[in-house]
């Protein structure tokens, strides 16, 4: 091959970042809101959310982009639906089988990751169309943008929602102290309920786009 | 090959179908021994909560074969049903039943407190099936502890009752009045509770769980009248 370029060139490392900032999935796209909304009441499903949907993403992208070449046109969407589906399933009985507690918790919404806008868009708009060790960056990326603002918020939410974080593995955490509680600090209800999500996803593209001017739209 | 034609498409579809069922039925039966395993241990660290022996996943076993005495099946006229085992009664499809078919199972815990039974609970909710377990003293008439778990009940709101400050109220709550006749708990908006034997505060904002949860004790418990007066 005579255009061989290094595993991590430029184009490559931008197939990574773009998703993380300025092609956010969440922030700019607005994709995969659903589940934004659903699993960030606590840190420990976002966590488990995101690194769920980053297996389900780069594995679909790289299987995709390995097929491209055979898969016939006129049911390329049934063939990227089968393999979701398929990686989504696998995703779900491994959490029953080592991660219970956690699988409990997100329950619905593993299944519900088949229906993530965001993996069928990279699909059909990415692994389609390229190789596959781009798929498999591009799939790292997407997933991680979506990733990181699912932590944020989740952050966020469960810090002033129940004054605790939930880390994987260490449980849950008393953030705030119990003398606040004492001296009248109440934990905002609010936080926890889906509306709170939105606006909190609302608070971090405005604050997003406030630094970047590339991303305010002309008129 | 022609790659647009219909042979070709038929074809793929068939063998990525065959290929991906292959796969997940090999996962699928691999790990399903882990997690009905799992499944066990949760309700386990259950039955094990609603008489206050805290539990995970690593004690819960060991804990459950030394507290747990007894297991009973009975049924609605109070008499023990034998042959089944109380562990395995699936109450989602017991309460389909009528009352007099249903089995009832029954477990009989060792604390320091004395013995315990704790009988399980199962009903409606908001959004999907909440259950639980109710452990009385041997008086069979005080409740000693209780702990509600759900499905999908609105966070912050239904979902409270998996709550300790929805289940605590519920010790040394009496399921009969003084004359001896079946009342059950009710769960009550407001503060009528105080004061009242038999009812405890609902959870504001979570109304349909909190009636959910006053009907399945009713429900479920009543099963057990003729056999707790015994």
């Amino acid at each position: 091959m005579s255009d061989k370029e290094p595993l991590f060139s430029a184009k490559n490392r931008k197939l990574i970042t773009n998703p993380l900032n300025a092609q956010n999935p969440i922030t700019i796209q607005v994709l995969g809101i659903c589940s934004a909304l659903a699993v960030t009441a606590k840190l420990e499903p976002a966590i488990v959310m995101s690194i769920s949907v980053m297996f389900v993403l780069v594995f679909a992208n790289l299987l995709i982009s390995l097929l491209r070449n055979t898969i016939p046109s006129r049911i390329r969407i049934i063939v990227q639906l089968v393999v979701v589906a398929a990686l989504v399933i696998l995703v779900d009985q491994i959490l029953k089988a080592f991660a219970y507690e956690v699988s409990k918790q997100l329950s619905v919404f593993v299944g519900l990751i088949i229906t993530n806008c965001i993996i069928m868009g990279r699909l059909e708009a990415f692994a389609l169309g390229n190789k596959p060790w781009q798929s498999v960056l591009d799939g790292v990326g997407n997933s991680a943008g979506y990733g990181v603002i699912l932590i944020i918020v989740a952050f966020f939410r469960e810090l002033l929602g129940s004054g605790t974080l939930t880390l994987p593995g260490l449980g849950t955490l008393q953030i705030i102290p119990e003398a606040f509680y004492e001296l009248g600090y109440v934990n905002n209800g609010f936080m926890i309920l889906p509306p709170m999500a939105l606006i909190t996803v609302g608070i971090i593209i405005w604050v997003q786009r406030s630094r970047n001017n590339d991303l305010i739209e002309s008129n | 090959m022609n790659k647009q034609g219909n042979t070709y498409t038929f074809l793929y579809a068939s063998i990525m179908v065959i290929v991906v069922a292959a796969v997940l039925a090999f996962v699928s039966e691999t790990l399903k021994p882990m997690q009905n395993k799992n499944v066990e241990v949760a309700k386990k660290i259950d039955i094990l909560k609603s008489v206050g022996i805290e539990s995970d996943a690593k004690t819960a076993e060991d804990l459950y074969a030394k507290s747990i005495v007894a297991t009973k099946v009975i049924n609605m006229s109070g008499e023990e049903v034998n042959g089944v085992d109380a562990f395995t009664v699936d109450l989602s499809k017991e309460v389909r039943k009528e009352p007099k078919d249903r089995n009832y199972p029954l477990y009989v815990c060792k604390t320091t407190d004395g013995e315990k039974m704790i009988i399980p609970l199962r009903g409606v909710g908001l959004w999907g099936p909440v259950w639980g377990y109710i452990s009385l003293d041997s008086d069979g008439n005080t409740v000693y502890g209780a702990v509600f778990d759900h499905k999908g009940e609105t966070p912050g709101l239904g979902a409270e009752i998996s709550k300790e400050f929805f289940q605590t109220p519920f010790k040394g709550k009496t399921i009969f009045d003084k004359s001896g006749s079946f009342t059950s708990i009710k769960v009550l908006k407001g503060t009528n509770s105080e004061g009242n034997p038999h009812a405890v505060d609902a959870i504001s904002g979570g109304t349909i769980t909190s009636n959910g949860v006053s009907d399945m004790l009713d429900e479920c418990l009543r099963g057990y009248e003729k056999y707790l007066k015994k």
